[in-house]
């Protein structure tokens, strides 16, 4: 299926921005009207918090852990930004970093007793939602004017959450493909005992992920209340499926580091607006969650087909 | 003769699980004023049993080596809840139907959590979730919200009790000591250890690698098919999150019960103390009267703690 020229590689590369064509393409074709300003940037509102909590589960998934607790951790952020951040900045602030902080703690404690990264993040979304309804029983809350004011940005010609995405997207890459530490991040997850023997400490190396996958958590956290205007404990338990689902449709793979930044944001988009096109097509909202999955399977099944025309 | 009992318990993972279980009961008493022991061990006893059956499911699966877990037996639960209840419709007549119902269920998603595994080449982790969406969304399309009872001797038999032991906890540990046997004595248990220690050495030594995974896969679907079908009877019908809550009891009381996360080495009796363990948990923090937020970051902090005490330590990789 693949000799010729094409190159293999490139291909597998290539395919989340391939998958994401195809599905824009679909929904053009179902629905020419959101072929518009307006139509994006309604139909890629979420996309944001959902490409930062993708990015924060790939780096997780850098080291060759994964996070399941994610969303409960957005859903924290989110109820932190709409009551202490709006009525007390400084405590707020105190308390999203010391969020980032047990992040690192966390990627910490499974690579010194050498723990299963599941069951410890998802003991840890327990805590994460604990603490939520401890720190807003009831949905309600309100979002800092800035964030709201950034969220609802109008940028010329091209849709904001385009822009942002595009943005996030290549501060990200250029960090984790193309700086010298990256590289050892990376290598990290990679083969570990090089990256060791080579001198430099896993234990850093994982803390870093964790901690910059905290510090996503709390991005994602604060767009979405941005968008939403209040908190609520609840608010994103859906995006831990998301983040891992994208991660996946983005390439990421789940063992030896190989991961793309770009990628887990094109993921995102794909995932978002896959909800869109099932909702054009009328398909039940039943078969939402089934239709990721298949998604999932779909472009895991093409990937598995490009890498054996690799191999050969 | 003392020494020797001691230094035997302390080779044993599974000690500890019950050790704890045994020192958050006793707070509990304590704090009770001694009021209502018997009963709480009967509720224990009640509710850990289905914790036990999914648990075993993912014990094997675990076992089976690095990487292997099944994330699809919430959904599975669900699934077979939902269909066998519509299937069984409060008619006592029906109820071997559905256990088979609910048992084939098991060895569908099971079959195809494998050959998402194989064919793919995707880890474990990625393809039962995957998996998961597509039989959670089936179970929400069949089952509509829709809550039917189950059949009256279904409902009996999960509830029934023998001198304050539930009936079915009697037959869980039956079947346990079973599945010990199994995984002990057999050629498919001694397979999965095998297989788990070291997966090319099992295969040069002539060990059918794929058709014990497959097994194995089916086998933690199974038993998920069966708790959802149970625990329908048990709470007087099926609803769709009834089984979100057993993806972390799961995989918890399989490490916390002294099972190796590298696999190759499984602990059947530690799976019944972590269950209690988990159950009485909870009830230690509902007695102490804590709120829900504190509740749930305590039972979060404790587990992962038990954990940290309990597994890890060798490396996995």
């Amino acid at each position: 299926m693949f000799h010729g020229h094409l190159n293999a590689r490139m291909l597998r590369s290539a395919l989340p921005a391939l998958s994401l064509a195809v599905l824009l393409a679909a929904i053009f074709y179902t629905q020419p009207r959101a072929m518009s300003y307006f139509g994006l940037n309604l139909m890629l509102q979420y996309a944001v918090p959902i490409a930062l909590a993708t990015l924060a589960q790939m780096f997780v998934i850098t080291v060759n852990d994964l996070d399941l607790s994610i969303g409960p951790f957005v859903g924290l952020v989110a109820c932190i930004g709409a009551t202490y951040l709006h009525d007390a900045p400084a405590l707020g602030l105190f308390m999203l970093a010391g969020c980032i902080g047990l992040y690192a703690l966390m990627g910490a404690l499974i690579h010194l007793r050498n723990l299963p990264s599941i069951v410890v993040t998802l003991g840890m979304s327990f805590v994460w939602l604990g603490i939520a309804v401890l720190v807003l029983p009831t949905p309600g809350g309100k979002a800092p004017e800035y964030l709201k004011a950034l969220m609802s940005l109008q940028v010329p010609l091209v849709p904001f959450p385009i822009v942002a995405a595009v943005v996030i997207a290549l501060v990200v890459q250029a960090a984790l493909m193309h700086s010298s530490y990256g590289v050892v991040l990376r290598g990290a997850g990679g083969n570990p005992k090089a990256v060791a023997r080579a001198g430099w400490s896993m234990l850093r190396a994982k803390m870093i992920m964790f901690g910059l996958a905290g510090v996503f958590g709390v991005l994602s956290g604060l767009s979405l209340i941005g968008l939403t205007t209040s908190g609520d404990a609840h608010i994103a338990d859906r995006y831990t499926l998301y983040s891992i689902a994208g991660a996946i449709l983005g390439g990421a793979e789940f063992v030896g580091g190989r991961v793309s930044p770009v990628g887990a944001v094109l993921g995102a988009l794909t995932l978002t607006l896959a909800g869109s096109f099932l909702i054009f097509l009328r398909v039940s909202p039943d078969w939402q969650i089934g239709a990721q999955g298949a998604i999932l399977i779909l472009v895991l099944a093409l990937r598995a087909l490009i890498s054996r025309g690799e191999a050969r | 003769m003392t020494v020797g009992v001691v230094s035997f318990l302390r080779g044993q993972a599974w000690i500890w699980s019950f050790l704890a279980t045994a020192a958050v009961w006793m707070a509990t008493i304590i704090f009770t004023g001694g009021v209502g022991g018997g009963q709480i061990l009967t509720a224990a006893l009640s509710f850990a049993i289905f914790t036990v059956i999914v648990g075993i499911g993912q014990m094997f699966v675990i076992t089976t080596g690095p990487g292997n877990v099944d994330l699809s037996i919430p959904a599975t639960m669900a699934l077979s809840g939902a269909v066998t209840t519509k299937l069984m419709d409060t008619q006592n007549e029906l109820i071997a139907l559905g256990v088979l119902v609910a048992l084939g269920i098991g060895i569908c998603v099971g079959v195809f959590n494998y050959l998402l595994i194989r064919l793919l080449r995707i880890p474990p982790i990625i393809a039962t979730l995957s998996a998961s969406f597509l039989v959670q969304s089936t179970a929400i399309a069949y089952g509509r919200g829709l809550r039917i009872k189950p059949p009256p001797a279904l409902a009996d038999f999960t509830t029934a009790q023998i001198a304050g032991v539930p009936v079915l906890a009697l037959c869980g540990l039956a079947f346990t000591a079973i599945m010990g046997l199994v995984l002990a004595r057999t050629m498919y248990g001694r397979s999965v250890l095998a297989v788990g220690q070291n997966m090319r050495a099992a295969w040069l030594a002539g060990i059918n690698v794929e058709r014990t995974r497959l097994m194995t896969y089916m086998l933690s679907a199974m038993l998920a098919g069966l708790s959802g079908l149970l625990l329908s009877g048990f709470s007087g019908g099926s609803s769709l999150n009834m089984g979100e809550e057993y993806l972390l009891a799961s995989i918890a009381v399989v490490v916390i019960g002294g099972t190796s996360v590298a696999g190759g080495r499984a602990n059947v009796p530690g799976i019944w103390g972590a269950a209690l363990f988990l159950y009485l948990l909870v009830t230690m923090l509902n007695t102490f009267g804590a709120s829900a937020g504190l509740r749930l970051i305590l039972s979060g902090l404790i587990i992962i703690t038990v954990i940290t005490l309990a597994g890890g330590g060798e490396r996995k990789r």
